[in-house]
């Protein structure tokens, strides 16, 4: 996997606090990469060190393959950033404000002017083109702070908080442009936010952080894996249906959670699943669906937050 | 250093201050108030009570000031009737101070915006994020209150020359205005004074995070005009070409300085600090 960002314990301090405090973890080709954790547990900070905003305390990193330290300004012209603010000019217009910006990226007049036309339509904003920012929803405001991130054809996409403060619609709307333009250019993003549904949805790795520390890292699958020690299943009858035999004597099964028309079973394996169906089927159950259930990243966060809490982790 | 980026800076700030009526409300009033209403007050006042003004030059309050006035005022004075005489003192000589008030206030208020407001309004961050190194961010940002401050000075002086060689016409009966020593406040002293108000906008908002607050600190220094203003009108001092050559020297040296801090406290962490 060719890392385009790559951390090592890297630590930044604002006085006593640590706000970052000895991160790893590296962000492949391609890949969209969520960073999770609550408010203040540095993720902001994270982006503006890994864009040579901030100077760590200590630490490497190198994004693209360049340290943002001594290389910010290369750096910030091959990476994209939607803050968690639209941080727009709201006296200018649409096209003013991709203008400004596009020019400081250095981009060529003819191809800005292509590139701002090609995103305008792409995020529904072109009829809206020379119209002052300040008129704008906020919805609007915030797909074009994205077209902005993407004016220059950014290698990498850093994007804070995308959906924060946006009515369900618009979250919505944001999310499946992300999304879309990550699936049509193959865009690296590094996503940052505190909605747990988002990053399950968008994401391929995650990292969750806490009070600045790494709590986890890796995909949705190798951290249930991880956590979820046993297999939770959820079996439904047709009727209501009291088990005869007490299932906890089964090979394999753990524990067992009954409702008048169904059961929440934690298993070891697969293979005790069978056992479990056949045993209810003849004992005169009917047995209407069988459900692995998934741990959701939800699930996950709380309870590494939790293990972080009592320092197990 | 990219001048592109400082040139694309620069431009944006000009544009978007134009915006705001916090910042161009003053500069139309100012200048207005400077330039125009109060020379013509002065000058229809003095048509319609010629008397009175020319017997103004008998104040005792004034008597002072006559008495110490250097030769190179003193000569072209003596020459001039009662009349011609308070104008001449009034627009060619107190006034001049006065003036020194628009590149100060243009430059402050303008920074004031440009840095504290962009902070205040979180559009900083967005900027932060760009290729622009520090000193690029800089430089377009004091361009941006620099060239208006100064630009805007000189064309109120291209205005208030026509205003009062125009009004004063009938009692002076020539073109008498500019007088040497305005050349030394508008050409070297004005743009010095733009600088130093810049410089000292960046350093109190780097502490003051708001535009008002910002605005308001800054604005302090018209103080140092009202010193010359006093300075002059007690007689302590008599603004020569020579002393506004010399004035402007040790505004620049002062602006110069504070130049240099300002530049060392603009980094991007610093700016960030109010943004969190």
């Amino acid at each position: 996997m060719e890392a385009m960002v790559s951390v090592q314990n890297l630590v930044h301090t604002f006085g006593e606090r640590r706000a970052v405090d000895g991160l790893t973890f590296e962000v492949g080709r391609g890949e969209i990469f969520g960073l999770l954790g609550p408010n203040g547990a540095g993720k902001t900070t994270t982006i503006r060190l890994l864009n040579g905003l901030y100077r760590p305390r200590s630490g490497t990193m190198k994004v693209l393959g360049l340290d943002p330290v001594s290389e910010g300004s290369l750096v910030r012209a091959r990476t994209g950033v939607l803050t968690e603010t639209p941080a727009l000019y709201e006296r200018l217009t649409a096209c003013q404000n991709l203008e400004f910006f596009g020019r400081l990226a250095g981009m060529e007049p003819g191809l800005l002017k292509q590139r701002m036309e090609e995103l305008l339509t792409f995020f529904e904003l072109d009829k809206r083109a020379h119209d002052k920012v300040g008129s704008f929803s906020k919805g609007m405001k915030q797909r074009l702070a994205l077209a902005r991130a993407l004016l220059h054809r950014p290698e990498l996409i850093f994007l804070d908080e995308p959906t924060s403060g946006l009515d369900p619609e618009s979250a919505l709307q944001v999310r499946e442009l992300i999304e879309s333009i990550c699936r049509r250019d193959g865009h690296t993003v590094f996503l940052c936010t505190h909605i747990l549904s988002e990053a399950e949805r968008l994401c391929s790795r995650v990292a969750i952080l806490n009070h600045g520390r790494l709590v986890a890292l890796g995909s949705l699958d190798e951290l249930s894996r991880r956590l979820q020690e046993g297999l939770k299943v959820r079996i439904t009858f047709l009727k209501e249906f009291t088990p005869p035999v007490d299932l906890l004597r089964l090979p394999g099964v753990r524990r067992v959670e009954s409702e008048p028309k169904g059961l929440n079973l934690e298993v070891e394996g697969e293979s005790a699943i069978a056992g479990v169906v056949t045993g209810l089927v003849q004992a005169g159950a009917q047995v209407v669906r069988v459900e692995p259930e998934k741990m959701t990243l939800e699930d996950m966060y709380f309870k590494l937050q939790e293990q972080s809490r009592e320092g197990e982790v | 250093m990219n001048w592109k980026a400082i040139f694309t800076i620069a431009e944006k700030d000009i544009r978007e201050a134009s915006g705001n009526r916090a910042v161009w409300v003053p500069m139309i009033v100012v200048p207005a108030i400077f330039i125009v209403i109060m020379p013509l007050a002065l000058i229809i006042g003095a048509i319609a009570a010629p008397q009175a003004t020319s017997s103004a030059l008998n104040d005792p309050d004034l008597a002072t000031f006559l008495q110490r006035m250097p030769a190179f005022m003193a000569e072209p004075l003596a020459r001039m009737s009662g009349l011609q005489g308070m104008i001449w003192l009034m627009l060619g000589y107190f006034f001049a101070p006065f003036f020194l008030i628009i590149p100060l206030m243009f430059a402050t208020v303008i920074a004031a915006e440009s840095f504290a407001g962009e902070r205040e309004r979180k559009t900083i961050e967005a900027l932060l994020y760009t290729p622009a190194s520090d000193a690029e961010l800089f430089l377009g940002k004091v361009l941006a209150a620099g060239l208006p401050a100064v630009g805007i000075s000189w064309a109120c002086f291209l205005v208030y020359a026509l205003v009062v060689n125009i009004a004063a016409y009938p009692i002076m009966g020539g073109i008498w205005f500019p007088l040497p020593t305005w050349y030394a406040l508008i050409f070297w002293v004005s743009p010095a004074l733009s600088l130093l108000g810049i410089s000292a906008t960046v350093l109190i908002s780097s502490r003051n995070p708001t535009f008002m607050g910002a605005y308001q600190s800054s604005a302090s220094l018209v103080l140092l005009v009202v010193a010359l203003l006093v300075g002059q009108a007690t007689g302590v001092l008599y603004l020569s070409v020579g002393v506004g050559l010399a004035l402007g020297l040790v505004i620049w040296l002062v602006a110069a300085g504070l130049t240099v801090v300002a530049v060392r406290t603009f980094n991007r962490a610093s700016l960030l600090t109010s943004v969190q």
